[in-house]
């Protein structure tokens, strides 16, 4: 009664009286839900900031060959012009011995490069995640240095253009996942919710089996299987990841099919699948949303574990729970665990507060002002 | 209260004024309560603007207003037990320790009085008692923090109190956890507990509002009785005008934060002064009904409907619940008719089983027994059933939960059309959503960007003209009505009921309306049929199951309303 009497008495509307048609003050704009919900989350600050701050870091990744890669943008050699970045061109081309991929960081190729009208541009970081300096002038793994901003690891790959590549496949893959759990999630939960009864409780003790399989043992079986790979990894992943958020969006459906405008839905006719998809599945979407960051890091910090346990992806491409572990292996390279650890805090960070940040925004309890 | 528990109970000294001398207000001493130019706020809006009144010892005080008129906020605002406001103002009590401001008292000594000098009923009395303590050891809790009694003494004191609000059995309903009694029990035992240290003041907040219509007097009368035995001064918050008439001595009504008038009950029901107090007492919903033609032979029924019965399953105790359910039979055996142009109301209880024969009249629940609707009977399929979806449409009684709160008004009142006239254009559809909502007196000129606002942005009575835009949108010819106007305040009440008046004269609809608010059936429908538990215990025409009740609950039910 009393909240009631509160919240009538805030309503922005009112009432209008009798038939006559009294303009009634009104003036704030009309915004739906989710964009109040929005500019919640923009009041937030650390929060929002947050998004900005990973949302630039996700774009720039996305651009890594631009940024780190051993071939160069373009190179002009004798009045002709090369993009080896989308094409690979021969030893010959550049008047190389053999009929082999160039390698542009070999002195003699890059000599021929910048001989007369020739010149080649190089990315910032003349690096590939995969590239072994061969040049380095320390033993492996080497402290940073001019070659090498963040050093090499201990097979002589630069660790800055591995942490760039190993950031972005992280997130990917974490993206993936928790896409693939949410889809799967809400549309097991939405199934149980709705229909309720046998059909609940079925899929009720199905998720109990399921969620009872020891599921690190399970890839430690398929990784000696299967040639791993980062799809086996999302398929392996994927096949438990969804029940948590299923629990969640299954209890909003018990909840919102008895609403009343779920009945009244029902009483005009209109089928099932409508009614999920229209009625309640928007209703029902704040844990989605609100579960979303946190879902990630968890995947971002699962596919790490499995990784530094080296049953994550294949071995050679670019992974932070790869270079955890090699930190691991040469404690004394401190420049590996360091650096690793940093990016990793960050990634995590930033999802947590943009987790907080939406948990606010998407709290029935707070009010908008 | 017992002589017995008077024992049990020491009386402060200042509770020995004999009872008479504090019925009236001209001779008691001095004022029990004096508040002056109260306002409270939360974060910079202001819902209770600078309001006083007074109480003198022994006094009913009725404060009467419509939700957000913050009649509730002044009531917990005077024990400071309201998080976030900001209050300023005065309310002068006279303690036993000596007049004192309740607002600036230091919150030890406030909590002296909470309870012991000033005592609070709520409207829900589930949730105002803890559940997991029976009730008597609750009772017995304040007994023993506020009166310092031995655990022994407290639980006896605690029965005799039960007993002395007439719970039955007090001995063993002290033993029952809240869940155990009836919400009528329930008050009581909240009741008793409030008057555990008979206060000299009592802050009932719609102390009836949760219960059903025969509990309501007895409730009444069972606080009037307990006020002049113990001689303790009552605010009474309450919408109600039925209450205040019955029980108040004065009446404060509020508007807005503000007391626009205050007086004699008699005097202000007599002569109200100000418009907002004649709207209010004019809100009694009026009977404007065409005189539909009684049950015609050659018509066919709208609804008609013979013995059906709803169960729902339970669960069976012990271990044969393991391979069986036991059922529980909401509808027993019910079969009426509804004519085109009439209305068809069902008033009963809570409990009674009405809103579940209104959902099975929709279709929405598994029945036994002959329904038909639009000449046809419900089918187990889906699509055999859009002819009589589209013929028998249904507006709930909570207008805040029956519009989805993430579609915009265009998208709730055209879903009918998506369904039933799925040919149609975004223009056409567009004009029938206008058409529609203009029939319930909404329009863009009143409010900008109608049909992409959303409901948060409306009312309870805008919200509930929504709900019914939505239903006319496809034509019906049948409209169940479950407790539409039960949520809503008496003014705002009054005009919907006008609209489906007007609704059904202009259309000729026929309504299937539930309530359980005599006035609400007497100004609408034209037959009636009184339910509990589960059966239909009388039926007839209105005038003569009204006025001339053969059924004894009937005659209680039309007795309290």
């Amino acid at each position: 009664m009393n909240a009631n009497d509160i919240a009538m008495s805030a309503a922005p509307v009112q009432e209008a009286s009798g038939a006559a048609a009294r303009p009634v003050l009104v003036s704030p704009p009309s915004v739906s839900p989710s964009r109040r919900a929005w500019q919640r989350f923009r009041r937030n600050r650390l929060g929002y900031w947050s998004l900005v701050l990973f949302c630039l870091l996700v774009a720039l990744s996305l651009f890594a060959e631009v940024l780190s890669n051993d071939k160069p943008l373009v190179v002009r050699y004798q009045g002709q012009l090369y993009f080896p970045l989308v094409k690979d061109y021969s030893e010959k081309t550049f008047d190389g011995d053999f009929d082999t991929p160039a390698d542009y960081l070999d002195p003699f190729i890059k000599g021929k490069l910048t001989q007369g009208g020739n010149w080649a541009v190089y990315p910032p970081n003349s690096y590939g995640p995969r590239t072994i300096n061969y040049f380095a002038k320390e033993p492996n793994p080497s402290a940073p240095s001019r070659d090498n901003l963040l050093g090499t690891d201990d097979r002589g790959r630069d660790l800055l253009a591995q942490l760039v590549y190993g950031f972005r496949l992280s997130v990917l893959f974490g993206l993936a996942l928790t896409i693939i759990g949410v889809v799967m999630g809400v549309i097991a939960g939405a199934i149980q919710g709705y229909a309720g009864g046998k059909t609940d409780l079925i899929g009720q003790r199905f998720m109990e089996i399921w969620s009872s399989m020891p599921e690190l043992y399970l890839l430690i079986i398929f990784s000696a299987m299967f040639a791993p790979s980062v799809g086996l990894l999302l398929v392996l992943l994927s096949l438990f990841g969804w029940m948590g958020l299923s629990d969640y969006v299954r209890a909003e459906f018990l909840r919102n099919r008895q609403m009343d405008y779920v009945r009244a839905a029902k009483a005009l006719g209109v089928s099932n699948l409508q009614i999920m998809w229209r009625h309640i599945l928007p209703n029902s979407l704040t844990p989605v949303v609100t579960f979303l960051p946190f879902r990630m890091s968890a995947s971002i910090l699962a596919l790490t574990s499995l990784d530094f346990l080296g049953l994550g992806v294949p071995p050679g491409t670019p992974s932070l729970g790869e270079l955890l572990s090699q930190g691991k292996a040469n404690i004394d390279a401190w420049w590996i665990s360091i650096s690793t650890f940093a990016v990793l805090v960050v990634t995590l960070l930033l999802l947590t507060f943009m987790g907080d940040a939406l948990r606010d925004a998407l709290d029935p309890r707070k009010a908008d002002a | 209260m017992t002589a017995t528990s008077t024992a049990a109970c020491p009386l402060p000294a200042h509770e020995n004024f004999p009872p008479e001398s504090r019925l009236s207000a001209e001779r008691a001493p001095s004022l029990l309560l004096e508040v002056k130019n109260l306002c409270v706020s939360f974060a910079g809006k202001e819902v209770v603007r600078g309001i006083s009144f007074s109480m003198a010892p022994g006094e009913k005080l009725a404060l009467v207003g419509e939700s957000g008129s913050g009649k509730t906020v002044t009531a917990l605002s005077l024990l400071r037990l309201v998080a976030d406001a900001a209050t300023s103002g005065q309310a002068l009590f006279e303690a036993p320790g000596g007049r004192s401001d309740l607002l600036a008292l230091p919150e030890s000594t406030l909590r002296g009085i909470r309870g012991r000098d000033i005592a609070m009923i709520f409207q829900e009395p589930m949730t105002a008692l803890n559940p997991l303590f029976t009730v008597g050891e609750q009772i017995a809790e304040v007994l023993q923090l506020k009166q310092g009694l031995a655990q022994a003494q407290s639980v006896q004191a605690a029965i005799e109190l039960l007993a002395s609000t007439g719970i039955p059995e007090p001995a063993r309903r002290a033993r029952a956890f809240p869940h155990q009694l009836s919400g009528g029990q329930r008050q009581r035992a909240m009741i008793a507990m409030a008057l555990a240290c008979r206060p000299r003041l009592l802050l009932a907040d719609e102390p009836t509002t949760a219960l059903d219509v025969t509990l309501r007097g007895q409730i009444l009368d069972l606080l009037g009785d307990l006020q002049r035995r113990n001689g303790m001064a009552v605010l009474l918050i309450t919408h109600d005008l039925n209450l205040v008439r019955r029980f108040a001595d004065r009446v404060a009504v509020m508007e807005n934060g503000h007391i626009v008038e205050q007086g004699a009950v008699a005097e202000v029901f007599a002569s109200p002064r100000h418009p907002y107090t004649r709207k209010l007492l004019d809100s009694r919903p009026a009977r404007d009904v065409a005189q539909a033609s009684a049950f015609a032979p050659g018509v066919p029924a709208v609804m008609q409907a013979s013995h059906v019965r709803v169960a729902y399953p339970v669960p069976v105790p012990g271990f044969r619940g393991w391979f069986r359910r036991g059922e529980f039979v909401a509808v027993k055996d019910a079969s009426f008719t509804i004519s085109p142009g009439r209305t068809l109301g069902i008033v009963g209880e809570s409990g009674s089983g009405k809103s579940t024969l209104a959902l099975a009249s929709l279709g929405l629940l598994k029945f036994s027994g002959q329904l038909h609707a639009a000449g046809q009977p419900w089918s187990r399929q889906a699509a055999g059933n859009k002819a009589i979806r589209r013929a028998v449409q249904v507006v709930f009684q909570d207008p805040f939960s029956s519009l989805s709160p993430r579609m915009t008004v265009e998208a709730i009142v055209e879903e009918g059309l998506l369904v039933h006239e799925p040919g149609l254009g975004l223009a056409q559809r567009r004009m029938r959503v206008e058409q529609a909502l203009a029939e319930v007196s909404m329009s863009e000129a009143q409010f900008p960007g109608l049909l992409r606002r959303y409901p948060h942005e409306f009312s309870g009575g805008q919200r509930q003209r929504l709900a019914i835009a939505r239903v006319l949108i496809i034509n019906p010819s049948l409209l169940v009505l479950d407790e539409p106007t039960s949520a809503l305040d008496v003014t705002i009440q009054k005009q919907v009921l006008a609209l489906l008046q007007r609704l059904q004269r202009e259309r000729g609809l026929s309504y299937f309306l539930i309530t359980h608010d005599i006035d609400v059936i007497r100004a609408m429908a034209h037959d009636v049929m009184v339910m509990k538990d589960g059966e239909i215990i009388e039926s007839g025409s209105v005038f003569d199951v009204l006025d001339a009740p053969r059924h004894p609950y009937t005659k209680i039910l039309v007795a309290q309303g």
